[in-house]
Order: C-alpha cells, then sequence, then structure tokens
C-alpha cells in the first residue's frame, strides 16, 4: 500500500480548516494526480503525506505505517522512503548543484559520509546519472544560484529520485517549466515511479499533464474530494465544476495541446 | 564530461595553505590550552574567583567605587565635550557642502581643495591611535589621572566624530545650504540655516551614542593609569583581590547598561 | 557648552521645544560638573611649561629607532599580535557559532535564554578586563590575549551568528528533516550554506577591530606589539616606542586590505 487516508482533516492553528474529513487510498506502485483550484488543500495533503503536518482527526497511514505512532527513529526511516518535490525547491542559493543532488540521500547515508560528501562529493557518477536524465549532466558542479528557475525545479525533482523514494510526492513539480520541458520531466516521475514500483502522488495546475501521464485523478476543491476516478472517466463537465471558482477556461500547459487531451480522454471517446 | 569534482583541487589547496599558515600563527600566538591547566596558574585564578564571593563590600571601598565610578562618567562626558570643540570646527572646515569656492568652480578652489585635505588628513591622524594609547603616552608626560584619559578621549574622539559630522553634513540634503551660498551667505550661515536644520538630530544622535562608547573607553583607559574605575580594577587586580574585583566588574556592567539607557533617552527627548 | 547646545537653536526659532531647551541646559550643566568634579588644572595643562614638556616629549618620538635589529623585533611583535588576533578570531568564530544554535531558539527557549545571558555577558567585559583576567588563568604572555579576544569576540560573533540563523530561510532544513536527515546534517546542508557567507564576513570586520585590539592586549601583558610599546614607554624610549606605533598602523591598514579582498573574494 502507498498511502490511506480514513476521515482526515487538517485543521490550521489559526482555526482555518484546510482539509475536511478526506478518505483516499493509493496502492503501491499506483499514480494518482490531483488537481483542484488553488486554495483548494493540495498542498496540505500533500504535507500530510510528506509526515510535514500533522492530520487534526482520522487515520493516516504511509507505506503501511501510522507515522505519527511510530518511535522517532522508526519516524525517520519511514521519512527516508518519502520523498516529497516542492514547487520552489527547498535548496540553499549557494549551494553546489551536486551537493543539493546528494542532500537526497542524506537520511539514508550515516552522518560522516554526509559531512564527508561535503569536502569531496562521495557519488559523482550517481548525481550525474540522475541530472542526466533532466538534460543537466553539465550543470553538476554549477553552483544553484546560478541557474535558471526551470533548470533549478529539476534540480529539485532529481534530487527527489536521487532519494529513491518508496512514495514520490509531488508539489506542482512542473509549474516553473516550458510544456516541452514540463513533460518530459513529468515522463521521468512516470518512468521512474514504473520501474521501482514506487507510488506517485503529484497535485498538478496543468489539468492536460494530469490527464496525459496519470491513470487516475482526484478533485479537490475546499478540502473535500470531489471526485476521484480514471483518467478517461473524467468529463470536461466536471473539470468545469472543478474550476468553476476559476473561470470558464481550464488550467492547461499548452492550449492547442490541453483542449485535445481532454477531448480524446473524455467527451470524444 | 569529467567525473571529477573540478573544486576540488583548489580546495584541497587553499586548505593545505590556511594549516600551512595556521601552524605558524598557533605557534607564535603560543597557543597552549593545557596552560589553563597548570597547577601554578589553577591555583592563582582559583584562589582569585574563590575570593569573588562574597563581593567586597565595605563602606569605604564602596565610597572609594563610587568615587571612581563618578571620575569615570566625568571623564567621558568632558572627554566628549573636549572632542565637540576638535571636531565641530574641522567638520565645518572639510564639509564640501559648505564651501563657496566650489560653486562655479570660483576663485580659490584650488586652495579650498587642499585645507579640506588638510583637515581630512588632521582628522585621520587623530583617529588612526587607538585612545588608549594616546592615554599611555599622556600618562608619562601628565602622570597618572583622569586628565590623560580626558585629553586622549579629546583626540581620538573629535577624530571620529569630526570624520561622523563632515559625513552626516554631506550626506543630508544640501541644496538649502548651497542656496544660501549662492545668494552671497557665508559658511555660518550656510550651516546654520542650511545644513543643521536638517542633520541637527542626526548629530546629536551620534554624540550620545559616542559617549556611550566613551563611558566604556574611560574605564579600559583606566588600566594604564588615567583614572577612574579602571585604575581601580587594575589595582584590584593586581592585588588579586577576588572581592572587589567582582565589585567592580558588577558596577562595570551596571554602568555600562545606565549609559546605555541614559543615551537611549536622551536621543529619544533629543528627537 | 555651546557645542552641545547648537544642533537645537534652529529649531527653537521655528517651533520652541521646551524638552530640547531643558535637556540643552542639563547636557551643559554635565558637562560643567563634570569639569569641576575632575578638578583637572587646565591652566597648568597648557602653561608654557607643560606645552613645552609635551613639545619635547612629542620631540623625542622622533627619528624612530630605525636600527635593524629593533626593526626585526618589531616585525616579529607585529606578527605576534596579527596571530594573537587571527587565533582568537578564528576560537571565538567556532565557539560564537557553537552558542548561535542555542541562542537561535532552535533548541528550546530555556537554551535560547541561557545562551543568550551567556553571550550578553562575554559581550559586555571588554577585551582588556578579559585579559587582565586571563592572564592570571593562562599566565603572561599571548596566549592570555588570544583568549581574551576569543571570549569578548564569542559574545559578538555568537549574537550575529544567531540572528542570522534565526533569518535564514527554514524551508531547506525543514525538507530534509521531512526526508528523515538527522538534525546535524540537516543543519549542515540546509542552514549552513545560507548562512556561512554573512557569519565569514562579520568574522572579517572582527579581526579588523581585533587587530586594533590585540595591538594593545600587550598593555596588561599579553605580549606583541602592546607590550613593547608598553615597555618601551614605561623606560622613556620614545624612538623606539615610535617605531612600535608606526608598526601599528601598517599592520592596521595591511589586514583591512587583506580583509577587504576575502570579502569581495567571498561575494563572487
Amino acid at each position: 500500500m502507498g498511502f490511506e487516508l480514513e476521515g482526515v482533516g487538517l485543521i490550521h492553528d489559526n482555526g482555518f480548516r484546510a482539509l475536511g474529513r478526506i478518505s483516499l487510498r493509493a496502492d503501491r506502485g499506483e499514480r494518482v494526480a490531483v488537481i483542484g483550484p488553488s486554495g483548494a488543500g493540495k498542498t496540505s495533503l500533500i504535507r500530510l503525506l510528506g509526515t510535514a503536518l500533522r492530520p487534526s482527526e482520522g487515520r493516516l497511514e504511509i507505506l503501511d505505517a501510522n507515522p505519527w505512532r511510530l518511535s522517532a527513529g522508526a519516524l525517520r526511516r519511514l521519512r527516508t522512503r518519502v520523498g516529497t518535490i516542492h514547487q520552489s525547491p527547498p535548496i540553499p542559493p549557494r549551494q553546489r548543484v551536486v551537493t543539493a543532488i546528494h542532500a537526497g540521500r542524506l537520511g539514508r547515508w550515516p552522518a560522516w559520509k554526509g559531512l564527508l560528501s561535503l569536502l569531496y562529493p562521495v557519488d559523482i557518477a550517481g548525481a550525474q546519472a540522475t541530472l542526466a536524465r533532466f538534460d543537466l549532466a553539465d550543470r553538476l558542479f554549477e553552483r544553484c544560484d546560478r541557474l535558471s528557475g526551470g533548470q533549478l525545479q529539476r534540480v529539485g525533482i532529481a534530487r527527489v529520485l536521487y532519494q529513491q523514494p518508496d512514495l514520490i510526492l509531488a508539489d506542482e513539480p512542473v509549474s516553473a517549466l516550458d510544456p516541452a520541458l514540463a513533460d518530459a520531466a513529468l515522463g521521468e516521475l512516470v518512468e521512474e515511479s514504473v520501474r521501482r514500483g514506487a507510488s506517485l502522488f503529484a497535485s498538478l495546475h496543468a489539468v492536460d499533464l494530469a490527464l496525459k501521464w496519470f491513470p487516475r485523478i482526484v478533485g479537490l476543491r475546499d478540502g473535500e474530494v470531489a471526485f476521484d476516478l480514471p483518467a478517461d472517466r473524467v468529463t470536461e463537465a466536471m473539470l468545469h465544476e472543478l474550476y468553476a471558482a476559476e473561470g470558464d477556461t481550464l488550467p492547461v500547459q499548452a492550449r492547442d495541446a490541453a483542449t485535445c487531451a481532454a477531448r480524446a480522454r473524455s467527451s470524444c471517446n | 564530461m569529467s567525473n571529477r569534482d573540478p573544486a576540488a583541487r583548489a580546495r584541497l589547496g587553499w586548505t593545505l595553505v590556511a594549516l600551512a599558515l595556521l601552524w605558524p600563527l598557533l605557534v607564535l600566538a603560543e597557543f597552549r590550552p593545557w596552560a589553563l591547566f597548570e597547577p601554578a596558574n589553577l591555583r592563582v585564578m582559583g584562589g582569585f574567583l574563590a575570593g569573588f564571593l562574597p563581593p567586597a563590600s565595605s563602606p569605604e571601598f564602596l565610597g572609594l567605587l563610587l568615587r571612581a565610578t563618578l571620575e569615570t562618567i566625568a571623564i567621558a562626558t568632558a572627554g566628549i565635550a573636549l572632542a565637540l570643540w576638535l571636531a565641530a570646527p574641522l567638520a565645518i572646515l572639510c564639509a564640501r557642502a559648505l564651501a563657496v569656492s566650489r560653486i562655479g568652480p570660483g576663485p580659490g578652489r584650488l586652495g579650498g581643495e587642499v585645507v579640506r585635505a588638510g583637515g581630512r588628513a588632521v582628522l585621520a591622524f587623530l583617529r588612526a591611535i587607538p585612545e588608549i594609547v594616546w592615554a599611555l603616552m599622556f600618562v608619562r608626560v601628565l602622570g597618572l589621572g583622569p586628565a590623560a584619559g580626558v585629553l586622549a578621549l579629546a583626540i581620538t574622539y573629535g577624530g571620529m566624530l569630526g570624520k561622523v559630522y563632515t559625513e552626516i553634513l554631506e550626506s543630508t540634503d544640501t541644496r538649502p545650504a548651497r542656496a544660501i551660498l549662492e545668494a552671497g551667505g557665508g559658511r555660518f550661515a550656510a550651516l546654520a540655516y542650511g545644513l543643521l536644520p536638517n542633520a541637527a538630530q542626526e548629530l546629536t544622535s551620534y554624540t550620545v551614542y559616542r559617549w556611550e562608547c566613551a563611558v566604556r573607553a574611560s574605564v579600559i583607559m583606566g588600566f594604564v593609569g588615567a583614572g577612574g574605575l579602571g585604575q581601580l580594577m587594575d589595582q584590584s587586580m593586581r592585588m588579586l583581590n577576588g572581592g572587589e574585583a567582582s565589585t567592580i566588574l558588577l558596577v562595570f556592567l551596571a554602568l555600562v547598561l545606565f549609559a546605555d539607557a541614559l543615551s537611549a533617552t536622551l536621543r529619544r527627548a533629543l528627537a | 557648552m555651546s557645542g552641545t547646545r547648537e544642533p537645537c537653536e534652529p529649531r527653537g526659532a521655528i517651533d520652541f521645544c521646551l524638552s530640547c531647551v531643558l535637556t540643552s541646559a542639563l547636557l551643559v550643566a554635565a558637562v560643567v560638573a563634570s569639569f569641576a568634579y575632575l578638578d583637572i588644572d587646565f591652566p597648568a595643562l597648557f602653561s608654557h611649561e607643560a606645552a613645552t614638556s609635551i613639545g619635547r616629549f612629542a620631540a623625542s618620538f622622533f627619528p624612530p629607532d630605525l636600527a635593524p635589529g629593533f626593526l626585526r623585533k618589531t616585525a616579529w611583535g607585529a606578527l605576534q599580535t596579527f596571530a594573537v588576533a587571527v587565533v582568537g578570531t578564528l576560537l571565538a568564530g567556532v565557539a560564537g557559532l557553537l552558542c548561535a544554535l542555542p541562542a537561535s531558539g532552535r533548541h528550546g527557549a530555556g537554551a535560547a535564554r541561557l545562551a543568550r545571558f551567556v553571550l550578553n555577558l562575554l559581550r559586555s567585559v571588554p577585551e582588556l578586563v578579559w585579559a587582565t583576567l586571563m592572564v592570571l588563568a593562562a599566565g603572561l604572555g599571548p596566549f592570555a590575549g588570544v583568549l581574551a579576544l576569543a571570549l569578548h569576540t564569542t559574545g559578538v560573533l555568537g549574537r550575529l551568528f544567531a540572528e542570522a540563523i534565526e533569518n535564514a530561510p527554514p524551508q531547506p532544513e525543514q525538507s530534509l528533516v521531512d526526508a528523515g536527515c538527522g538534525a546535524v546534517v540537516a543543519f549542515v546542508y540546509g542552514t549552513l550554506p545560507s548562512v556561512w557567507p554573512q557569519s565569514v564576513a562579520y568574522g572579517l570586520y572582527r579581526l579588523e577591530m581585533n587587530i586594533r585590539m590585540a595591538a594593545v592586549l600587550g598593555f596588561v601583558g599579553a605580549g606583541g606589539l602592546g607590550q613593547m610599546l608598553y615597555y618601551h614607554l614605561s623606560i622613556f624610549q620614545q624612538a623606539q616606542a615610535a617605531t612600535v606605533l608606526i608598526a601599528m598602523f601598517v599592520l592596521v591598514l595591511v589586514v583591512d586590505a587583506l580583509s577587504d579582498r576575502l570579502r569581495a573574494w567571498m561575494e563572487r
């Protein structure tokens, strides 16, 4: 099992309810995209799954364990198996790319290895191979503040792939990439999930990307699950209703491709 | 694509250079932490620290302490007052915003530049030597006592105040002063009507802040015999009188806090 | 004292400021009282004899003693002063960073209060006072100066480092903790890179100040140029003292230039 939520809710300290009672389950190796207007609770949901936030209510299991009942050591070991791709990569600007990539596997390395790697990178080949999947191999020894926003976002993805987690969480992982690169980056994520049997749970702003790469789509609105369907059963009407608050047009990556994809998957088939 | 870290060689090189430099520095500085634990040193320090409690509180010592504290404050105040006599004229001389010859440029421009450069050099010279060195030299000429401290403060702080005053006068809006100069007004008219209304608050605020520093400095100068708390502390330390030293340290910390608070209040009142 | 009152006058002409006038009056009174309390014999100070004796004293500094043997000794003293300042600042950098971690509040409020108290205490006691204490603890010599500088500078740098850590973005370190990293490694990879350049710049500024300070710590027996100056002045060898003073001046200039270079190189 990838994860299981049962009646999980999240209320922030200021009393704001970010998530209603959500029940959701994903099997090991399953790929799920979550879409929805901004403020729907996508980031909160991903932070809950990444054990960065503790649910206010309900039952939560990640990789067959309830993280908040584990001992500190066991929780740490569980966390090394969950990788979160953040929308803006949490990488210190002056860090070198190779160090930022290595940081992905720090949880598995003993402390001495992590510290040693600051003196001389211990796994240059591994970091380079991961970067190569995103056409960034030549940037290995560059400093992160010399990268463009799109390059940095791909470094952030590469770092989580380098972590080799069993559950990959992604919060708008390709928001800073142009359509072609976004497509390629998502392709890499999906391939990684398929190859290693890791579950992939990604929030995406662009509906067309979600429909293209993910077999299962969860629509989230106002902290509640609006629908949870196989991609080919998501209709344009459902999407319009989901994004009703944001106007008539659906948020997509590339206009032409999007309508096509949406048609291909819903009304046209 | 090479599989080696291109920065590693430089990093290793610089680390080796740093270590190679650090080693002689450690030797030069006689870095011997174990000296702290040598029995002789432990005995001296232990006895001294043991004397810290209870702090000395005999009436005659407290009387002495009160006089020394007042002396310290008086040295700082008098030193700043004398420093002002030095700093204000030099700052007025050096401020470019008050130079009528720069307008145009008018006659006497070269002479003006030379005078200003000279003034700046004087200010730099006054600042260059730390006040405690001045104090040490004045003690040699004038003998032990507060006079050396006052003069030392006057000289270094005169230099510092003069430099900062000049900077403040030049960083405020200089157009009013220029207008006055262009209308035929004199240097002092331009200062009083053109620059001071804008700069007065910053000038006073900085002066008061400097007074706060002068209080600390006057304590420190006492160690070379320039009177006040420092001289008293030096004597107590020399006699290894821990009780007196701890009382003086406490008074010193209280004095610094008091000077901080007073300077903050004054700056608010003059704002 | 007209100088202190001066700044308020133009203001008074526009809008009468009672508290300004009162405060100024108090300041003038304080200055008058100070001079009265100190009871310095200014007429004697500026009398003809005093002026000639000061003049003679000043003239006796020239020419400075430039004999090769003494120059070598002075250079040695300057190197020792430099070493005291560098080693003291380095020690303070390490100790400051260690104190800054609890002081930045990452190990709970109690630890933060305790660490801040210690840092404040270290900072409030001037270097020279620390030096007199350290001469007792470690014996006469430059090592006492190193300890004195290190103690005071730890207080200063610790506070600055703590502020830098508090202001660093928390996300990088948090994300590493969320990925199961240990606390030390997460700090080193997540927060240290953001804090490092600023901290080194602070350290270099402090080094510039500590060079000046190390040069005078010798007055209480902590070696280097200060001890030489104190010695030669006390046996009325002003020519030698002049050489030492020049060496101090040059040392300060050199270190300022070096530290500027290093800072610029760091900011690349």
